[in-house]
C-alpha cells in the first residue's frame, strides 16, 4: 500500500477524465452480464458434458438416417421423399430414435443444467449482493441469466443444423430446397423455444429454492414427471372416465378423444414433439384425428410451409406462454426478495 | 451541518413481528467518517441495505446525496460504493477479472479498465495476488478485494459493513488508516459498521451506538469517550481473607474519600468504582481498619468492557422480558441528564 494518495488524487478529483469517461460509449451493464454468463457456461463442465451428449446423439441419429436415406428417398408411397434434408432428420430404421425425439428428451436436461443454480448459487456465494450493489437493475440479472444461456443454446442448435446441411451437401451433392431451409429453421426455433421453457422453469426454481441441489432435483423431478408419468396418469384417468366404447356415439367418442389429446398436450414435451414432427414431415396434415369427410379427396402430398406453420401455431403459442408464465413468476419472486445472505 | 450526504428519517423495517430497525434518524455530512456500532443482529446491515435501496423500509425515508433510495436506487448505487460483510467473488475468475467485471458493470471504458483495476489492486495491497483465482484467496485478501471493488467505482460515499472482519491486526491498522486518508484527501463520506469498538474509535469522526434496531446514542469520539471514561472509569476490587461483617460503617467512611462513587460489598470482596485512580488511598484505608487484604485488582473500564457489560445486561433483559434500560442507556442518559 505505498503512496496511494498520489494515485487517488487524480483518480477521484480529476473532473476531466471523469467527464471523458461518460462521453465514451460503453457497453450497458446488461450486455456485460450476458457476456459473462455466456462465458461462464462455455467454460463450465456441465455444459461440456451436455454438449458431448447432444453432439453424440446428433451424430448417431445422423449416421442411422444416412445409412437408410437411399431406401427412404426411393419409397414412392412417401410424399415427403423429395425433401432429402428433412428425411435426413427424420429417417430411422427403428434402432435409434430420430434427432427431434432425442431433443424432446435431452432438451429439458440442457435447459435445467444451464439454469438450476442461476440465482441461488450467486446468493450462496455472496456475489448476488455484490452485484446488486452496482448500478444495475435487478431484473437485468434475471434477463442476463436467461439470455446468456439462451444464446448458447441457439448457437448450439444452429451449429448442429448447419453441420447437418453442410455434411448432407458434401455427401449427396444436392442443394437444399428453400422450403427445406424454412422448415429446418422453424425446427431450430422450436427447439430453442422448448429448451427456453425448461431454462425459465429451472431459473424460477433457482429463485424459489435457496439450495441449488434442491432446485436441480425439483427440476429433474418435473421433467421426469412429464416424460414418464404424465402419460400414464392421463391414460389411467381417461380409461377410468371412459364408458364402454360400445355404448358411445361417434360424436362422444370424438369428444373423449379430443379431451385425451388436450390433456396430453399439457406436457411441454408433447407440444414439442407434435410441432417438430409437423415441421419436419410436410405430409402431416393434422395433429388431431381427421374425419372421413376431411380425408375424402385429399391428395397425399406435402403441405406448403405456411400450412404446416398454421398447424403448429397453437403448440408454439403454448410453449411460449408456458415460458412467459415461468419467467413472470421468477420476476414476481425475485424483484421484492431480500437478497442478503 | 448543511445538506447532509446521508439523511435517514424515521427509517423502520420489520421482519415479521421483530423490529429490525426502529425509527432510525441520522444525518451524515460530507467528508465525515461515521461508525455504526452494535452487536451482531442489531440491525446494522438492514439499515445499510435500506440506505442503498436494496431493501424497502416499512416506514421512513433514506436520502443519499438528496436522492430517495427506495424510489431511485440506481442513482444512489451510482454514488455509493458498498462492501457487504460477507463479500463473495466468482471463484473461477481471478481477482483481477472479478474486479474488472465490476468495473465494466459500472461503465468504465474498456481501454482503461485493466490499468485502473491494476492500480486499485496496488492500493489495497493485492498486487501480488492479482492473477490468483479467488477461490484460493484467504478471507483477508477477499476483504481487500472487496474494498478494491468499492474504490474502482470512484464513489462519493463509501459504505463498509464490518470491513475489518478477517484481516490480521496489522492489516486492520493499515486498512483503517487507508480509509481515513482517502476520506480526508478526497472528501469521501464513509459509513462503516462494526462491532469492534476500538477499531472504530481509531478512524471515526462520529459514532452511533445501535442496538436492537435503535440508535441509542451518537456523537463524536471525544464526547463519547469522556462520557464513557468520565465517571466509572476505574473499578477496584479488593479481596479480604476473612468474611466481611459489619462493613457498613467502614463503607460510610470510605464514601467520604475523594473520587469514590459506588461501593458494592460481597461476601469477602469489596468493589469500588471511582472517578480517578485512588487505589493507594483505598488500600491504606483498609490497612488502617485492620482488614487483611489478600488481593487488589484494578479493572479498567474500556469501551470493550462497557460494551461487554451492556450485552450481558441485554441478554438478561431478554430473558426476563423486563426493563429496557441496559447499562449503556443508563450510562448515556444519566450523563445527558446531568
Amino acid at each position: 500500500m505505498e503512496s496511494p494518495l498520489a494515485y487517488f488524487k487524480d483518480f477521484f478529483s480529476n473532473g476531466i477524465t471523469h467527464s471523458r469517461r461518460i462521453q465514451q460509449k460503453t457497453e450497458s451493464p446488461f450486455w456485460v452480464m450476458v457476456r459473462k454468463e455466456t462465458g461462464d457456461h462455455i467454460r463450465s463442465w456441465r455444459f461440456i458434458v451436455m454438449l458431448i451428449l447432444i453432439v453424440l446423439t446428433f451424430l448417431s441419429s445422423l449416421y442411422v438416417s444416412l445409412s437408410n436415406i437411399s431406401k427412404a428417398v426411393a419409397n414412392i408411397k412417401d410424399p415427403d421423399r423429395i425433401f432429402i434434408y428433412l428425411k435426413l432428420l427424420t429417417t430411422s430404421d427403428g434402432t435409434m430414435p430420430t434427432f427431434h425425439i432425442f431433443i424432446g428428451f435431452l432438451g429439458p436436461l440442457l435447459g435445467i443444467a444451464l439454469g438450476f443454480d442461476a440465482v441461488n448459487a450467486e446468493q450462496n456465494n455472496g456475489t448476488l449482493i455484490r452485484l446488486m450493489a452496482q448500478p444495475v437493475y435487478r431484473d437485468n440479472l434475471l434477463l442476463a441469466k436467461f439470455c446468456g444461456a439462451l444464446t448458447l443454446v441457439s448457437v448450439l442448435f444452429l451449429c448442429l443444423a448447419l453441420l447437418m446441411l453442410g455434411g448432407g451437401m458434401i455427401l449427396t451433392g444436392i442443394l437444399p430446397e428453400p422450403v427445406e431451409l424454412f422448415r429446418i429453421t422453424g425446427f431450430i426455433v422450436l427447439s430453442i423455444l422448448y429448451v427456453s421453457f425448461w431454462l425459465s422453469l429451472s431459473i424460477l426454481l433457482s429463485v424459489r429454492f435457496r439450495n441449488s441441489a434442491t432446485s436441480a432435483l425439483t427440476a429433474i423431478g418435473i421433467w421426469l414427471f412429464f416424460t414418464v408419468f404424465y402419460r400414464i396418469i392421463v391414460n389411467l384417468v381417461i380409461s377410468a372416465m371412459l364408458p364402454s366404447p360400445d355404448y358411445l356415439q361417434p360424436g362422444d367418442l370424438a369428444w373423449y378423444n379430443d379431451l385425451f389429446q388436450s390433456l396430453r398436450r399439457l406436457a411441454p414435451g408433447q407440444l414439442y414433439t407434435d410441432a417438430a414432427t409437423t415441421m419436419l414431415m410436410p405430409s402431416v396434415r393434422s395433429l388431431g384425428p381427421l374425419t372421413m369427410e376431411q380425408m375424402a379427396g385429399a391428395v397425399p402430398s406435402p403441405l406448403p410451409f405456411k400450412e404446416s406453420l398454421m398447424i403448429v401455431w397453437p403448440q408454439v403459442t403454448g410453449l411460449l406462454a408456458a415460458t412467459m408464465v415461468c419467467f413472470a413468476l421468477t420476476y414476481y419472486l425475485f424483484m421484492r426478495r431480500e437478497i442478503r445472505t | 451541518m448543511e445538506s447532509p450526504i446521508i439523511e435517514l428519517d424515521g427509517l423502520t423495517k420489520n421482519y415479521g413481528s421483530v423490529k429490525a430497525v426502529d425509527n432510525l434518524c441520522l444525518k451524515i455530512g460530507r467528508g465525515e467518517i461515521f461508525g455504526l456500532l452494535g452487536p451482531n443482529g442489531a440491525g446494522k446491515t438492514t439499515a445499510i441495505l435500506m440506505i442503498l435501496g436494496l431493501s424497502e423500509p416499512a416506514a421512513g425515508i433514506a436520502r443519499v446525496c438528496g436522492v430517495n433510495a427506495s424510489s431511485d436506487p440506481i442513482a444512489v448505487k451510482r454514488k455509493v460504493g458498498y462492501m457487504p460483510d460477507s463479500v463473495g467473488f466468482y471463484d473461477d475468475m481471478t481477482a483481477l477479472e472479478n474486479l474488472m467485471y465490476i468495473g465494466r458493470l459500472n461503465g468504465i471504458a474498456e481501454h482503461e479498465i485493466e490499468s485502473r483495476a491494476r492500480k486499485t489492486m496496488e492500493i489495497v495491497g493485492l498486487s501480488e495476488e492479482m492473477h490468483k483465482k479467488t477461490s484460493a484467496c484467504s478471507r483477508g485478501m477477499k476483504q481487500r478485494l472487496g474494498f478494491a471493488d468499492v474504490l474502482i467505482r470512484e464513489p462519493e460515499v463509501i459504505i463498509l459493513d464490518e470491513p475489518t472482519l478477517g484481516i490480521d491486526p496489522s492489516g486492520v491498522k493499515e486498512f483503517l488508516s487507508l480509509i481515513r486518508r482517502l476520506s480526508r484527501q478526497q472528501g469521501l463520506t464513509v459509513l462503516l459498521s462494526s462491532h469492534h469498538l476500538h477499531q472504530v474509535q481509531q478512524v471515526c469522526d462520529r459514532v452511533g451506538i445501535f442496538v436492537d434496531g435503535r440508535l441509542l446514542v451518537e456523537g463524536d469520539i471525544g464526547t463519547l469517550s469522556r462520557n464513557l471514561f468520565g465517571e466509572e472509569s476505574y473499578v477496584v476490587q479488593i479481596t479480604i481473607r476473612d468474611p466481611l461483617s459489619a462493613f457498613e460503617e467502614h463503607a460510610e467512611e470510605l464514601r467520604k474519600l475523594d473520587g469514590i462513587r459506588n461501593i458494592a460489598v460481597g461476601e469477602n470482596t469489596v468493589e469500588l468504582s471511582c472517578r480517578e485512580d485512588v487505589t493507594p488511598d483505598i488500600v491504606r484505608f483498609f490497612v488502617q481498619k485492620g482488614l487483611n487484604i489478600t488481593g487488589v485488582h484494578k479493572k479498567e473500564f474500556g469501551l470493550d468492557e462497557i460494551y461487554h457489560r451492556y450485552f450481558e445486561n441485554n441478554q438478561k433483559k431478554h430473558i426476563s422480558h423486563g426493563k429496557s434500560t441496559g447499562l449503556f442507556q443508563r450510562f448515556f442518559f444519566k450523563r445527558n441528564n446531568a
